[in-house]
């Protein structure tokens, strides 16, 4: 902005720590250092694990617990790979159900299981990126062992309705998983009502610490570990617990203002019509009264979303886009070409990703550089014809 | 750190040079689609008698490699005969641009076959070109040379990606020396279909793993 700071509007990616969570994991970084493991030989250890089992009911609390175990992670990707790589002995030679538009560590660890002799299908979804439930009904059969869906999507903010794929897959005796890492907690999760048996949650999504996470389990005797070691975490999940990290996460949940979700949301609302104000021929990807608070995707005609990001971060503004130059396998989003979006209009798609660090400043400084660099970009392309 | 880019693919990526189009051009050629993510299209105005690039623009649907790469493209063109821009290659552009991050090099190829893409449609509007050539190993080998693997920055014919290539009535089967699984598998594949599919005499054209 004019005064130099910048604009950070990918708070999907990761968001700011909040201070008050820093606050506390400095206390077991510093004084509080020991760890839950050492209970039996000292006393520092038995304030860590207070410290940690503290964490662990209050998560219990927020799903709706009533069976199974919460065990802490290092984050959104070792999650799901623990939930699926570690049941990979029940699954074998079976049938698993997920969706096209999964976060890698998902959709890269099935593609592994697959070459360990699972069979996969995948829910169509569409074009909004929602999940086809009648489809979803005539795909399981008896063969199917876990149907795994996401709560939120990473990219278009999409929100699954949990409780009515719960429904179903329940109904089949199927097991059933969600990633949440972008969901959780600004959409309510009931591991009960929704019929869930693992969860994967992320802490850097809610201004948490990067680094820790955590996953839901109902029954720990289905899941085998996939590291070896200790005998930490229910013996599934060996090493030393990270204990700054676990608190931190706890404390982020713990004053996760639902209220302040309303804010983001207002935010993303002025964003869109400021931009609908501003800039014609775009195409908005996120179904906006069902998402993600913060997420707005929005695709502008005819120029290249790599460019869009690079002029941006020029003028101040962090961005991403699901442009194939962008990713790092060099295809498009394969979030919006599941849903049925054309390689156009993928690489021309750009995610706004609010959080409650924004302000309406902010987004009146965004929708102006955005207008100048799309009026720029436009300029330029040979799609776009000259006026 | 700075971006993954030099000082002068910014400098051209935010205030590229030749930017439009030329009404009524001489020649002009599109090169990728807007599909593959990279579209360059490149305009010509030819001084008949001495054979030379008068005016030369272009349009881009792209990347900052993309675009920086058709600036130079057409500033290093501009005044030179047809023989002499025929023989810019992408490697002389990617060292005047002051390198570009390997994963990159592949977006910006497009702008110089735009270029000789154009000299071509020069000259077969002009009767200059022979007739058509048959599609062989060797002119696949030299359309391959300009499909950039993402991994190394460097061509697949000069960095041995290709275990071989079989010519069978109008079929091309070519086995890469890549593994399936390979993060960039897919993109190459892409590319040298792209590059492939558009000769007089393919019908068709599978790509092979090695694994």
């Amino acid at each position: 902005m004019k005064d130099g700071r910048r604009v950070y509007l990918d708070n999907a990616t990761t968001t700011r720590v909040d201070s008050r969570v820093i606050e506390e994991m400095v206390r077991f970084l510093e004084k509080d250092f020991a760890v839950p493991s050492s209970i039996f030989s000292h006393k520092d250890g038995l304030i860590a694990k207070e410290a940690v089992e503290k964490v662990r009911k209050l998560i219990c609390k927020n799903l709706n617990v009533k069976e199974g175990e919460i065990i802490f992670t290092s984050g959104g990707t070792e999650g799901n790979n623990m939930v699926l790589k570690g049941l990979l002995n029940k699954i074998k030679g079976k049938h698993v159900i997920t969706t096209g538009i999964e976060h890698l560590s998902v959709l890269n660890v099935i593609k592994f299981l697959e070459r360990e002799g699972v069979r996969v299908s995948y829910i169509p979804v569409d074009s909004y990126g929602f999940v086809d439930l009648d489809k979803l009904k005539t795909l399981i059969t008896k063969d199917t062992a876990l149907v795994s869906v996401q709560y939120v999507n990473q990219e278009v903010g999409t929100v699954q309705n949990l409780k009515k794929i719960g429904k179903i897959v329940k109904e089949k005796g199927v097991l059933f998983h969600t990633d949440a890492a972008i969901g959780f907690p600004y959409f309510d999760i009931d591991v009960e009502e929704m019929g869930l048996d693992f969860v994967t949650i992320s802490a850097h999504k809610f201004y948490g610490p990067k680094g820790v996470g955590a996953i839901y389990v109902r029954d720990l005797s289905l899941l085998s570990p996939i590291f070896h070691g200790g005998y930490n975490e229910f013996n599934l999940r060996p090493g030393t617990e990270n204990v700054p990290g676990i608190v931190g996460l706890g404390k982020a949940l713990e004053i996760f203002n639902k209220n302040e979700n309303q804010k983001v949301k207002e935010l993303k609302y002025y964003l869109l019509k400021k931009i609908k104000e501003e800039i014609e021929d775009i195409r908005v990807n996120s179904p906006v009264d069902k998402s993600h608070p913060g997420i707005l995707n929005i695709t502008f005609y005819f120029i290249e979303g790599e460019s869009i990001v690079l002029r941006m971060d020029m003028e101040g503004v962090s961005l991403i886009t699901g442009s194939a130059c962008f990713s790092k396998s060099l295809e498009a989003s394969h979030v919006l070409l599941s849903m049925g979006l054309t390689h156009e209009i993928a690489h021309g798609s750009i995610r706004f990703s609010l959080s409650k660090y924004n302000t309406r400043e902010e987004i009146d400084y965004t929708v102006e550089a955005l207008k100048e660099t799309v009026r720029f970009l436009r300029k330029l392309s040979p799609l776009k014809r000259e006026e | 750190m700075s971006l993954p880019y030099s000082k002068k693919v910014i400098d051209l990526f935010l205030n590229p040079k030749n930017v439009g189009e030329i009404p009524d051009p001489d020649a002009l050629a599109t090169e990728g689609s807007p599909a593959c993510g990279d579209m360059v299209t490149v305009y010509l105005k030819v001084d008949k008698k001495t054979s030379r690039i008068k005016d030369i623009k272009f349009k881009s649907f792209g990347c900052a490699s993309n675009i920086a790469t058709a600036s130079i493209v057409t500033e290093m063109a501009k005044g030179k005969t047809l023989e002499e821009a025929k023989r810019i290659t992408w490697k002389e552009i990617v060292e005047e641009l002051g390198g570009l991050p390997p994963v990159k090099i592949h977006c910006s190829i497009l702008a110089v076959d735009a270029l000789h893409a154009a000299i071509i449609n020069y000259e077969e509007k002009h009767g200059l070109v022979k007739e058509k050539i048959p599609t062989d190993e060797n002119l696949i080998k030299k359309r391959l040379r300009h499909v950039i693997d993402p991994n190394t920055g460097k061509d697949i014919v000069g960095s041995r990606l290709i275990e071989s290539i079989r010519i069978k009535e109008g079929k091309i089967t070519i086995v890469l020396n890549i593994d399936v699984d390979n993060q960039f598998a897919n993109a190459i594949k892409e590319e040298i279909l792209e590059k492939l599919k558009y000769r007089w005499d393919v019908k068709e054209i599978e790509i092979l793993f090695h694994h």
